[in-house]
């Protein structure tokens, strides 16, 4: 039962469930450039949908603007600083609360991988402590917590913790016994083993983590910006205020729509990343497949 | 999974033994916690009195339960699982046929990416403009922050199914119905449900976030208003609720996996 309660949850690169952008070179019917004028033509559509809906007036203007000064609203904030300090503020919390949970999470994990023992008694308590929502703790850390951006912080490290600790302790399973018994008869030390053998093995399994951990720590501080409110700067502040502007619909639209946005444009970035630093990786699963 | 040589019972004990001696630390490392922010950490005992006395206390024919419990979490879990439920009809269909068809997911795919990258608990204002501060508002963010994980693990699935036994479904004449039954569906099965895991924990987060504003019931109002006025036990009470929500969805979804993916497994030989 415990084992596959993390064999399930492991978000593996090899399965990664949700990823749907590579698609093998084998059922590739059209070219790249057709997939994204198709794409183009999709995200035009729905813009163009939502402008007539917002201006033919099925739902009232104030409610649902039109997509167009949606869209303007969102380029002209671009301009505007206090905007672009929100931006920088939801963003510090992510990158440092993303950063202070790896390096808490990725140690744990490979200890915990590679001791049985403790293993599967601290992996029980994971158990235990994984299912208590970030959001469920964001009352309590409001109250311990006075700083703004502490506790952005603090509530993104607990929640993003678990998928790269989880992939961590699975990498360490994964590692190819045979390459392992094959270094071994070519002399490779201890060190050498850790560099050559296991780190290249594993490094791919926890960016996995960091990038499904990555969408867990905006979702808390986003929610924690949202709740709490208290603080100076955050795009869930701005969409706060924007939504006590009852007569500026199109304000709130763009802040959510620049959420998105930072969400989307992070995904990619470290999707990209992952190609990029693991081809090898990545190479080996497409022949295989 | 390799690891897995213990017995059932042996393990059983490990993790219960486990659980019960961490309590106990809790109950005792409260007292080295800073005299000032003591009681923001009630030790277990006086969490578990409030947790008896908030929801257990009530009359015989009312199950024992106060109108406290029922009256907060049965709203809410119907509001949760309403939603989540939606997602799953939503989600998997398109899911499907967005699978099945690589001219129409070439048209939406940059806008499944885009609303599966949008942290959901930012949609909540914009519901709340749409849908005013009523019970669908809730249920609607549920649907739409959930749906996307559902749909993009099952475009994957439907894409994973082999072409060979779509090709033998032809030469059997069977039809779309037939096709969508015993093949694609089984083959999409063990992506959907990991889609289905990550919905409902979503699903937990979403059902609190949207009782914060607003609302007037639910087990995100209720730890909102113990944190207002101040009762830390309560507060711990609706935190350690959601933990074992959590916990007890994410179990039964397993289980339930492990049911519906059994030959899955004997095909691929795990155990």
């Amino acid at each position: 039962m415990e084992s596959s309660v993390v064999e399930s949850e492991v978000d593996a690169p090899a399965g990664s469930p949700d990823d749907t952008v590579v698609t093998g070179p084998a059922r590739q019917g059209r070219s790249r450039a057709t997939r994204g004028v198709r794409g183009a033509i999709g995200v035009l559509a729905f813009l163009v949908i939502w402008e007539i809906i917002g201006r033919a007036g099925i739902v009232d203007r104030t409610f649902l603007p039109p997509s167009s000064d949606v869209l303007w609203r969102l380029v002209t904030l671009f301009g505007d600083g206090g905007f672009l300090q929100d931006i920088a503020a939801t963003l510090m919390a992510w990158g440092s609360g993303l950063l202070i949970s790896t390096l808490i999470a990725v140690p744990a994990g490979l200890l915990l991988g590679s001791l049985p023992g403790i293993n599967s008694a601290v992996r029980v308590l994971v158990e235990f402590l994984r299912p208590i929502p970030g959001v469920a703790l964001i009352p309590l850390a409001l109250l311990v917590i006075p700083d703004q951006a502490d506790l952005e912080r603090s509530l993104a490290v607990y929640a993003s913790m678990w998928p790269i600790m989880i992939n961590a302790v699975y990498a360490v399973g994964e590692v190819d016994p045979v390459a392992r018994d094959m270094a071994k008869c070519f002399g490779v030390g201890r060190l050498g083993m850790l560099t050559r053998v296991a780190l290249p093995s594993v490094a791919p399994f926890i960016a996995t983590g960091v990038r499904v951990a990555s969408g867990i720590a905006l979702i808390v501080i986003v929610s924690t910006e949202l709740i709490a409110g208290g603080g100076e700067h955050g795009l869930g502040m701005f969409i706060v205020n924007a939504s006590a502007d009852a007569e500026h619909g199109d304000l709130l639209y763009a802040g959510v729509a620049a959420v998105g946005l930072l969400g989307f444009v992070l995904d990619v970035l470290m999707r990209q990343g992952e190609r990029r630093l693991f081809r090898w990786h990545y190479a080996r699963q497409e022949g295989s497949r | 999974m390799r690891s897995a040589g213990r017995s059932r019972p042996a393990s059983f004990g490990l993790r219960w033994g486990v659980f019960v001696g961490a309590v106990v630390v809790w109950q005792f490392a409260v007292r080295l916690i800073a005299e000032d922010k003591r009681e923001f950490f009630p030790p277990p005992t006086e969490i578990g009195r409030r947790i008896v006395h908030l929801w257990f206390g009530g009359p015989a024919d009312h199950l024992f339960l106060t109108h406290t419990a029922t009256g907060n979490i049965l709203p809410s879990l119907a509001r949760m699982l309403g939603g989540w439920a939606g997602a799953v009809v939503v989600g998997i269909s398109l899911g499907l046929l967005l699978g099945r068809s690589e001219r129409a997911h070439d048209y939406v795919e940059p806008l499944i990416h885009f609303f599966r990258a949008l942290p959901p608990p930012a949609l909540v204002p914009v519901f709340i403009i749409l849908f005013k501060l009523t019970n669908t508002m809730r249920v609607a963010v549920i649907v739409f922050g959930v749906t996307w994980p559902i749909v993009l693990n099952a475009i994957e699935g439907a894409r994973s199914v082999e072409p060979v036994l779509l090709e033998t479904a032809r030469v059997f004449r069977l039809g779309p119905m037939e096709r969508l039954r015993r093949i694609i569906l089984p083959a999409a099965g063990p992506k959907i449900f990991a889609g289905l895991r990550v919905s409902l924990s979503m699903a937990l987060i979403l059902m609190v976030v949207s009782e914060t504003i607003g609302s007037f019931d639910g087990i995100g109002y209720s730890l909102y208003q113990a944190k207002q006025s101040y009762l830390l036990p309560d507060m711990w009470a609706w935190i350690v609720l959601l933990g074992f929500l959590g916990y007890a969805f994410n179990t039964t979804l397993l289980w339930a996996e492990r049911r519906a993916l059994a030959w899955h497994r004997g095909a691929r030989g795990v155990e």
